[in-house]
């Protein structure tokens, strides 16, 4: 029998045991996978690689204050400048405000230029250039709410109503785009801001803010200043950031949703260390003379202290893998219930490592006293223990 | 059968001691999922009562219609001039509503601070607002005063700072309280200058109205809804705060219940491991109990009422723990009006009183099965030891 063989036998030895601790550590690693990517949701703006080399250009005293449109020709002279478009929060009610999601006026080729990492089928953009009335929905939100290109739908503008005085807008749906296949679905309903602009009651000329690309992402934070630069004295002065910073920093606003986070999984993980290391202790008590006899049969000290920790490796990476793995298999049907409310969550590679870290950490852990404990044992002293 | 129950519990829990590091996994296990739920459903009722505080039946907001937050609205001169002139109307107060980008004082970064431009009638309809530090700020000069939750997340609003906001510089003046509402949560200025100075000369974002009884509510919006020249809407301001906690308060119960019964699972399963560890090494004492005539259910009950015991304790520990560790603690997060809204972790005599009724549900699904399996060893085998 080889040494697997024997860390092997050694779990089955009390299966209901082994199978109790394997399922809590289970439960652990499932929390701490979702945790985890909530967390990370949270404090990225699920750009990831993409928006290395975009800035986000915000007025400078208030969110609510918007910027003049033309504000985006300034912007496009500064040099290292390589394009430039805008947006806005139109805020919005879809049947009922539960259904939250963003909707944003905006430029179509010029928004679709910015953030080449939307898919979307070039007759669908040309539709949607050339409709006044016309909006696109990414691929999550089309699904979620059972629309189909030829749509219309309606919008309740709670902060702006149409020129007329009505507040009922309807776009009709041209196109459905999506992100990149690994990523987040974008979430966001677009629509013309010409339209927008010409139909609404106030606030004619003003945007929300602007995003530009810049040529070489090294040079990001000089350009930033340089743009606030030009409007550094006038009332509508702006701060500009990376976009990665400006979605931390508004995700910031939200709370400490990274203290939190690891605040619930120190607590988790700090039961889990209890259980197994008892867990452990207990295995190893129980088997005392077993290890007597291994060592009397010339095994030495080492390899009995490699066997005990081996086995509390195995057991917390196999719980561990089966809690990443459950949390993985379970994040379609999850993200049904979590996107409405907490945005899109997206199990990453960094997360599921991170994860198996822990878990081998953990066995580290718990594995290590009873595995010098076993080491430690003498032949005489550990067979005498079967008599008492 | 008290009798044996009685005697054989005691008994277990005479020998707890040499179990005590396998028993410490139930008490932690279940301390665990306990704090983790009380401190969440306490950050959920923190907020809650912070809004619902600032809610009074006989008070009501008047926005554009369709408006559903404050910041979203807006009103004009001739529109408050209607308002104000309604009988059922016994003060009024134009506000006006904005957010400014503002350090937090936990990690420098900015936040929305929000910012409300009130007339004097706005203290009369608001008797709750006292000034506990300074004075009021006086008409016509730049100058505000901040509420205590402002002070405590943000940073250069304590009496006696100045502020920069938009090209213009504010001096606080004073600290005021309003009943630990979210008000608290706002610095308050003049109205006709914040208007010059945001540039929203003769606009505001909405009203704050005394109703001279709760049900004139009802009449006003009917009024409103019938003349077609006002574009506007009248809500309670009870129901306004309710509304615009109810999605954040929802959230975080939805999640404090999810995080609980995930870890929950996991409790039961240290228990259930815990539990049946403790039966098999008193195999040979509960065989022999049960030779000397005791019954099968009084065994089970002892198993079990060790480990309600031990989950009594943990869920105890548990919340006490989040009681002394998260009780008035203060934090804040981005509510309904796209502000910061400061509020206190309240935990409750009802959340602790959950929280048992927790521990004692986990503490009885990891004792039973142990505890059948115990009251059916077959006695000889089990006399016979391992």
């Amino acid at each position: 029998m080889n040494a697997l063989g024997l860390v092997w036998s050694n779990l089955g030895r009390k299966q209901a045991r082994t199978v109790l601790t394997l399922l809590s550590l289970l439960v652990a690693f499932v929390l701490f996978t979702y945790l985890r990517a909530v967390a990370v949701a949270f404090s990225s703006g699920g750009f990831g690689e993409a928006g290395i080399d975009r800035l986000v250009v915000s007025p400078k005293y208030s969110i609510i204050d918007p910027l003049p449109i033309n504000h985006q020709q300034r912007i496009a002279t500064v040099p290292g400048v390589g394009a430039v478009t805008h947006a806005d929060w139109f805020g919005g009610v879809y049947q009922e405000p539960r259904n939250f999601f963003p909707k944003f006026p905006v430029d179509p080729e010029g928004y679709f230029g910015l953030y080449s990492e939307l898919v979307i089928a070039p007759e669908q953009l040309a539709a949607f250039r050339n409709t006044r009335t016309g909006a696109v929905a990414s691929a999550g939100l089309a699904e979620r709410y059972g629309w189909s290109i030829g749509d219309r739908i309606p919008i309740e503008g709670d902060i702006y109503p149409k020129r007329d005085g009505s507040r009922l807008w309807e776009f009709d749906l041209v196109g459905i785009y999506r992100g990149q296949p690994d990523d987040p679905d974008p979430g966001v309903f677009l629509f013309q801001y010409d339209y927008f602009d010409e139909a609404r009651q106030f606030g004619h000329g003003g945007v929300g803010w602007f995003i530009v690309r810049v040529k070489d992402p090294e040079r990001a934070s000089e350009i930033a200043s340089e743009i606030d630069g030009l409007f550094e004295n006038s009332i509508n002065a702006t701060r500009t950031a990376t976009e990665d910073d400006s979605q931390r920093e508004f995700a910031k606003q939200f709370g400490n949703i990274g203290l939190i986070t690891t605040g619930i999984l120190g607590a988790v993980f700090f039961t889990i260390l209890l259980l197994t290391a008892n867990t452990m202790a207990q295995a190893l008590r129980e088997r005392i003379p077993e290890l007597a006899v291994l060592k009397t049969f010339g095994f030495t000290d080492g390899t009995v202290g490699s066997l005990v920790l081996a086995e509390a490796i195995l057991l917390c990476v196999a719980g561990g893998a089966l809690g990443i793995g459950l949390a993985l298999g379970t994040q379609g049907a999850m993200s049904v219930y979590l996107e409405p409310v907490i945005g899109p969550i997206n199990i990453t590679l960094p997360i599921v490592a991170q994860g198996l870290a822990l878990a081998a950490g953990l066995g580290v852990i718990v594995g290590s006293v009873p595995a010098f404990t076993a080491r430690r044992l003498t032949i005489v002293d550990a067979l005498r223990e079967r008599q008492a | 059968m008290i009798g044996q129950i009685f005697q054989i519990t005691l008994l277990s829990l005479r020998n707890l001691p040499s179990r005590l590091g396998s028993s410490s996994v139930i008490v932690v296990g279940i301390g665990g999922v306990v704090g983790v739920l009380v401190a969440i459903l306490a950050m959920a009722k923190g907020f809650e009562a912070s809004m619902s505080r600032a809610g009074q039946p006989d008070r009501a907001i008047v926005m554009r219609g369709g408006s559903t937050s404050e910041l979203s609205s807006g009103m004009g001169p001739s529109e408050m001039a209607v308002v104000g002139s309604w009988s059922e109307v016994t003060a009024a107060s134009g506000e006006l509503y904005l957010v400014a980008d503002v350090p937090k004082r936990s990690n420098q970064s900015l936040a929305n601070l929000a910012i409300r431009g009130v007339e004097q009638a706005a203290f009369e309809i608001r008797p709750e607002i006292s000034i506990v530090e300074g004075r009021p700020f006086a008409t016509g000069r730049t100058e505000m005063i901040a509420g205590r939750g402002a002070v405590a997340e943000f940073e250069g609003v304590e009496t006696g700072s100045t502020i920069e906001l938009r090209n213009s510089t504010w001096t606080i003046v004073g600290m005021f309280e309003a009943d630990g509402s979210v008000y608290e949560s706002e610095v308050w200025a003049d109205l006709a200058t914040a208007q010059s100075v945001f540039r929203r000369e003769g606009g505001v974002s909405s009203m704050r109205v005394r109703l001279a009884s709760p049900d004139a509510a009802g009449v006003l919006s009917q009024r409103m809804e019938d003349d077609p020249r006002l574009d506007l809407t009248l809500t309670g301001e009870d129901e306004y705060f309710r509304n615009q906690s109810q999605q954040l308060t929802t959230l975080i119960e939805t999640f404090g219940y999810g995080v609980a019964a995930i870890m929950a699972v996991g409790a039961i399963f240290a228990a259930l491991n815990t539990m049946y560890s403790a039966v098999s090494t008193r195999t040979v004492e509960i065989a022999t109990l049960r030779a000397l005539g005791f019954g099968g259910m009084p065994v089970v009950a002892s198993v079990v009422l060790e480990a309600l015991l031990l989950a009594i304790l943990g869920g105890a520990i548990g919340a006490a723990v989040a009681y002394f560790g998260f009780n008035g603690w203060t934090v804040s997060t981005l509510g309904g009006s796209f502000s910061q809204v400061a509020f206190d972790f309240a935990v409750t005599p009802e959340l602790l009183v959950s929280g048992i009724v927790w521990a004692v549900g986990l503490g009885l699904i990891g004792g039973l099965f142990p505890a059948v399996r115990a009251a059916r060893l077959p006695i000889t085998t089990a006399l016979r030891g391992e």
